[in-house]
């Protein structure tokens, strides 16, 4: 029987996992906990605790399983849940820190590093429910270790909720606050969105939407190493030529993810969701989309042109992913998280990369300011202002913006944090210096743009 | 649907070469009672050792896991590393 496969394209398989990094960053299980509502903050907590481990038991033998049986890394096995602000609605202000705590126990029990979905909703007003999940975050987050919290505060049709917006601030200074001895880890796990996806399988942004099934597989690829190889192949070709590589590379990247993604649905026997086709970086050295934009060309990450670089990537990444996939979603776009890509670090380190210019990328590209750490003393309005702006973006461009930034306790501009494994190190980056107080103190909500006129 | 059936795994030989590597690996896969399908063999680039096996599991004695536990430790022995993954890898990057 003659071989199916060309040598050549074996061995190009085997080159992208062994030596750029090729993985499928995670499996994520979404779970409905919409049947965990019970009178009492314990019980539901405990009814949520069942519900995880009893759905999620075989997620992690499963996925070690798939990584045997295709010789493909798996890096993250990870759960999102029903946003909680909907399932403990009633439970009041200590009840929330009972759930986050049984959430934290059940991601433990079952082997996932991150579960996501400490979430509410309040891109057009808060309930009582959603106020207190918010208010609950700085000490959920500091006393857990794998849950992830997000709060969607803008979408294109609802506008921009700035009661949310300044309230966010403060909490993202808290948490900082509440976990200044790990240089504001808490921060980390936090995620404040415009327009959030229901099914976006990355941390930590994840939840699983309402209008999810019961139990979902969703799939992050990953391959950052891969573009970046096919990039440098042709140093001097034009961009049609360059485009088409990215597309043609996307596509094999992806289609990994599709195969993953159909194989832990069937062994599970759970419906498979979507392959998100980000382009998720690591902190590992070749893993970086700075580096892809910089092999394009730029001198340096951050310098005029990275804007464009960036577009020209995501798009292409895009064409060829979505080919690749029956089922496309998420946030499926280039990440460009500062502490995680080694890349983007070192650029900042050489005053190429600033907070303006990730801005402006990220009008671009998934997902937002991420990963970013800023100074300790950054007054909670001003971070309510980063937060504004960038939903401002998602807002009129109709995509998914976030911002999760770390008020660094007690570091300085220049200043070094290291925050770990996947999230990375980063250097302390500045913030403007005027204020945005009395914008934020306006609160109320930016109306929902116009759908026309687009100028 | 049919393919669904099949079992072939990818055995992929990389490394220095040296005397042995074939028998060596194709004793491991014998002793599996694993059907060798297609071997493709060269040496690029004048040393490096490149060795691709097609084989099929449906009738092997023992289990997936076990043969590439087996082909690794081999290919600790030898200084070359061995790989075993299922055919659909391959098939689902490089065939639409």
């Amino acid at each position: 029987m003659p071989l199916s496969i060309t040598t050549q394209e074996i061995l190009e398989t085997i080159r992208m996992v062994q030596m750029e990094n090729l993985d499928i960053r995670t499996i994520t299980m979404g779970i409905s906990l919409r049947d965990c509502c019970r009178t009492d903050a314990k019980a539901t907590a405990q009814a949520i605790y069942d519900k995880v481990t009893r759905t999620a038991k075989n997620l992690v033998p499963v996925g070690e399983e798939i990584e045997r049986r295709y010789g493909i890394p798996i890096i993250n096995k990870r759960i999102s849940v029903t946003p909680i602000a909907l399932v403990a609605e009633s439970m009041g202000l200590e009840g929330y820190t009972i759930v986050a705590r049984a959430l934290d126990e059940a991601a433990k029990e079952v082997g996932v590093n991150f579960i996501g979905g400490y979430s509410a909703l309040v891109h057009k007003g808060m309930t009582p429910g959603d106020k207190a999940l918010i208010d609950s975050l700085p000490e959920a987050l500091s006393t857990t270790e794998r849950v992830c919290a997000s709060v969607n505060v803008a979408t294109t049709k609802a506008g921009i909720n700035m009661d949310a917006v300044a309230l966010m601030g403060r909490v993202v200074k808290a948490a900082a606050k509440a976990s200044a001895d790990r240089d504001g880890l808490a921060c980390a796990k936090l995620v404040v969105f415009c327009n959030v996806p229901e099914d976006n399988p990355f941390m930590a942004g994840a939840f699983h939407g309402i209008g999810e099934p019961e139990c979902v597989i969703n799939v992050g690829v990953s391959g950052p190493g891969v573009v970046l190889n096919a990039v440098r192949k042709d140093p001097h070709c034009d961009f049609g030529t360059l485009a088409s590589a990215i597309k043609h590379t996307a596509f094999k990247i992806t289609r990994m993810g599709e195969l993953v993604g159909r194989a832990a649905s069937e062994s599970l026997g759970v419906p498979f969701g979507i392959v998100d086709l980000s382009l998720a970086p690591t902190p590992a050295i070749g893993d970086s989309v700075a580096d892809i934009l910089e092999a394009m060309g730029l001198e340096r990450c951050g310098t005029h042109g990275t804007t464009a670089a960036l577009a020209m990537l995501n798009d292409a990444v895009k064409k060829g992913g979505a080919m690749a996939s029956s089922y496309v979603g998420g946030l499926s776009g280039a990440f460009i998280p500062v502490s995680e890509d080694a890349g983007m670090i070192a650029a900042v380190e050489a005053g190429a990369l600033t907070l303006d210019k990730l801005e402006a990328m990220t009008c671009v590209c998934s997902v937002g300011l991420d990963m970013i750490a800023v100074p300790g003393d950054t007054p909670a309005e001003t971070l309510s202002a980063i937060i504004a702006d960038e939903a401002a973006i998602g807002m009129i461009n109709r995509k998914t913006t976030a911002v999760r930034v770390i008020p660094v306790p007690g570091k300085k501009v220049g200043d070094h944090v290291e925050f770990g494994g996947l999230l990375g190190h980063a250097p302390v980056m500045p913030v403007h210096n005027f204020s945005s107080s009395a914008f934020i103190a306006r609160g109320g909500r930016i109306p929902a743009p116009l759908q026309a006129l687009n100028n | 649907m049919s393919e669904k059936k099949e079992n072939r795994v990818i055995v992929t030989v990389l490394g220095q070469d040296r005397v042995g590597i074939i028998a060596s690996v194709a004793t491991i896969i014998a002793d599996a009672g694993a059907n060798i399908l297609d071997i493709s063999q060269t040496i690029m680039q004048g040393e490096i050792f490149s060795m691709i096996m097609v084989i099929d599991m449906a009738v092997a004695t023992i289990s997936y896991d076990q043969l590439r536990a087996t082909l690794e430790q081999k290919g600790n022995e030898l200084g070359v590393q061995i790989m075993a993954q299922h055919e659909d890898v391959f098939k689902f990057m490089h065939r639409i």
